[in-house]
């Protein structure tokens, strides 16, 4: 293979853009994390459940607009749902407790959606357009520049939520400390609801953009083993961390895979994102943008 | 003591005997076939109409001919979730069910199967790998339990290349030919056979392999669709891997009519994720698409027209059409065993018989229903494979429609390639090989 920089160029685009689609679905993990200290398992069965609801509503005959609101609504009850049966009883266990029954909703859903709305794959087409498109020489997807659009939106919505609501503020407080958040009277159970619906949101987000690339089917909650190095090198409290990290284990994989893949057999672009992200952890153990924990004794 | 001996004999004894006396006895008269299926999963889409296929052909059978010669079908489905470990749990949880235990297994795994053959082996219960599996398990003097008709992975390897030599005026001398496989013993499997005919053939032949599951192949089509734009690629998929490779080569503006899949890359769930994208895209295939075949008229009328039958939904599909030829020729053996051992339910050292007996002539299929839905097959003690052919179909938007004739693969070079391997085997495991002449 030969080397040339507008191919160069190209990869490192495709990658970037690539990485994008990853930050979707870290999004998810870290408004959970930063929120409550729980690492959600569940995130990746969330992005599944949401896009075969959306997918459901429309193979019904809704308008996509009118699945959407619904699917909305349907996250929110499943947060709600969580909070209720599964944190609630749960509070003050340590986080590891809270860990194990995400593992546990994790099954329940994947369980439940494939019930609900069968195992088949179906078809999402929202109408974004995937043509190639060629600046110079340069090729981009039309598909992942849309992603990357989504996804800008998607952090502007989530920064003005957090920095300019009270909602948002509530739950920043939380994020900072708990106890010290309710003795200002924030509700803890409500910040809950809403952290996990948030969460939802961004799942019904990230399961419509892959929901769309790859259509809906049960490997979409394999997506979350891709934003797993996006949070080790980005953080797991940071939002702009898991931009970062994304665009960086996007284009860092796919560069790999082209010029370092053919001299170690190919197929190295997974692995190489965990030992990406590995190495970050040796020099910065809190990620690139994550909070440095410091316990006095 | 000694009355609690006795005591607790007694129990032990009803409880063993309990399942004998309550067994009816037309359950005597019953054939059991385990199903291993995966109907849920990352790899579902496959399996149900897979799964579908086999329900509906045994109940046509029991329905249509009242059983095999009179021995009716009986079959429990064990989810495998596509999953190794689950796999060899369903075979030895149904390996003794039913009065004459397991007649045949189907594992629908390349890798449940490659666990299952010592096991099989042992327990003398055949194994139809049917389009996957080990391809040297075709030669039967060193795995006599083990049936890998009609084609393998390496014959659909050489029948593809022969397409594609077919389609550039007979030559391939000078042009590019690229793999896209899962990276996974399934997806290395026609590496040999590709590089053994790039020698013979002419090509250059480049490999790109794509990590489990494959849901991110940019990578991989930015190189294949911008920097060695071969001529041909040929794909080694499963599962989602496949409607993302499409996608990613129609972004990279491949050509999808020069892109091709083995017949785990070619049903309706590899293209329908695609879209539009996925027009123009060909698999290969050894069993036909559609719905046209009597076999499907006869589903229609004896069980979807009663309310009974698995496989509306799937109907017609890809693999559910598989499905139902995998089940016929199961079926067929029963039959051809029974030819020899009178009509009452198989043993699975009866199957094996059966199968290395079986022939299925273009009467047999059409006297089966089953026209334009497989090829002959004409199995023996060292051939397990049978000699099956393979077509290539090509995908409108719509559904799948041939556009070659069934072609069939070059046995002779492969039959060398499979003993090669399969003596090796044998040497690892330390088996004698059998005398196929004395059989």
């Amino acid at each position: 293979m030969f080397f040339s920089w507008p191919f160069f160029f190209e990869v490192l685009i495709g990658g970037l853009l690539a990485g994008v689609m990853y930050s979707l679905v870290a999004l998810g993990f870290v408004l959970i994390f930063k929120a409550s200290g729980v690492f959600n398992f569940a995130q990746g069965a969330m992005v599944l459940f949401a896009a075969l609801t959306l997918v459901g509503f429309i193979n019904m005959g809704m308008p996509t607009a009118v699945a959407i609101l619904i699917t909305m609504a349907v996250m929110v009850a499943l947060a709600y749902s969580i909070e209720r049966v599964v944190l609630r009883p749960l509070v003050n266990q340590p986080p590891i407790i809270l860990f194990m029954a995400t593992i546990g909703i994790t099954f329940f859903i994947d369980g439940f959606g494939q019930t609900l709305w069968g195992s088949d794959v179906y078809v999402l087409d929202i109408g974004i357009p995937t043509t190639p498109l060629f600046f110079g020489d340069i090729l981009v997807n039309s598909f992942d520049l849309v992603a990357a659009a989504v996804a800008g939106l998607l952090v502007v919505v989530l920064a003005i939520f957090f920095q300019k609501t009270r909602v948002g503020r509530a739950l920043r407080a939380v994020a900072d400390d708990h106890q010290a958040a309710m003795s200002v009277g924030i509700p803890l159970r409500v910040i809950w609801v809403i952290v996990w619906s948030v969460a939802g949101l961004v799942a019904l987000v990230a399961g419509i953009m892959w929901g769309s690339k790859l259509g809906v089917q049960f490997s979409l909650v394999l997506i979350a083993l891709k934003a797993l190095p996006v949070l080790i090198l980005g953080g797991f409290t940071s939002i702009p961390g898991a931009i970062i990290g994304g665009l960086m284990i996007g284009a860092g994989e796919k560069l790999a895979e082209v010029f370092i893949g053919p001299f170690l057999a190919g197929a190295i672009e997974d692995w190489f994102a965990y030992m990406l992200a590995l190495v970050v952890l040796l020099f910065r153990p809190q990620g690139l943008f994550g909070e440095k924990i410091i316990e006095r004794v | 003591m000694i009355f609690k001996k006795l005591f607790l004999a007694a129990t032990a004894a009803a409880v063993l005997a309990t399942p004998l006396l309550a067994m009816p006895a037309a359950a005597q008269n019953e054939q059991f076939m385990p199903l291993l299926v995966y109907r849920t999963g990352p790899y579902a889409p496959s399996g149900i109409p897979l799964a579908n296929g086999f329900n509906d052909y045994f109940e046509l059978i029991n329905s249509r001919d009242g059983g095999v010669n009179g021995v009716k079908l009986t079959w429990e489905e064990c989810e495998t979730n596509y999953n190794n470990d689950r796999g060899v749990e369903c075979y030895e949880r149904l390996k003794n069910q039913g009065p004459t235990g397991a007649t045949v297994v189907n594992p629908y795994a390349t890798g449940i199967t490659y666990a299952l053959i010592e096991r099989a082996t042992a327990d003398k219960i055949p194994i139809f790998s049917m389009g996957y599996g080990r391809a040297d398990a075709t030669i039967g003097s060193v795995f006599p339990y083990v049936f890998t008709a009609p084609a393998t992975y390496w014959a659909g390897a050489d029948a593809i290349i022969q397409y594609i030599q077919s389609q550039e005026k007979g030559s391939l001398k000078g042009k590019k030919i690229a793999l896209v496989y899962h990276d996974s013993a399934y997806g290395k499997e026609p590496i040999a056979t590709l590089e053994a005919l790039s020698k013979q053939e002419g090509f250059t032949f480049n490999l790109f392999p794509v990590a489990h599951p494959g849901l991110e192949q940019k990578a991989t089509w930015l190189q294949i669709g911008r920097q060695l734009r071969p001529d041909w690629v040929i794909m080694w998929g499963w599962g989602v891997m496949n409607a993302t490779a499409i996608k990613e080569a129609a972004a990279v503006g491949y050509p999808m009519d020069k892109f091709i899949g083995i017949w785990w890359s070619g049903s309706e769930a590899d293209v329908k994720p695609a879209g539009a994208a996925a027009k123009g895209y060909k698999s290969a295939q050894f069993t036909g698409t559609g719905t046209g075949a009597p076999v499907h008229a006869q589903i229609r009328d004896l069980l979807f027209a009663k309310n009974t039958g698995k496989g509306k939904d799937t109907f017609g599909e890809v693999l559910y059409n598989r499905g139902l030829v995998n089940a016929a020729v199961s079926v067929e053996a029963i039959r051809t065993a029974q030819g020899k051992f009178g009509n009452k339910p198989m043993t699975g050292e009866q199957m094996q018989w059966g199968f290395e007996n079986l022939n299925i002539t273009q009467d047999v299929i059409d006297k089966l229903g089953l026209t334009g839905l497989m090829s002959p097959i004409k199995l023996s003690c060292n051939d397990h494979e049978g000699g099956g052919s393979v077509v290539i179909q090509q995908w409108d938007g719509k559904g799948w429609n041939y556009v070659s004739d069934f072609i069939k693969p070059r046995r002779e070079m492969l039959t060398k390639m499979y003993e090669a391997s399969a003596m090796q085997y044998a040497k690892e495991k330390n088996i004698t090989p059998r005398d196929c002449s004395k059989m």
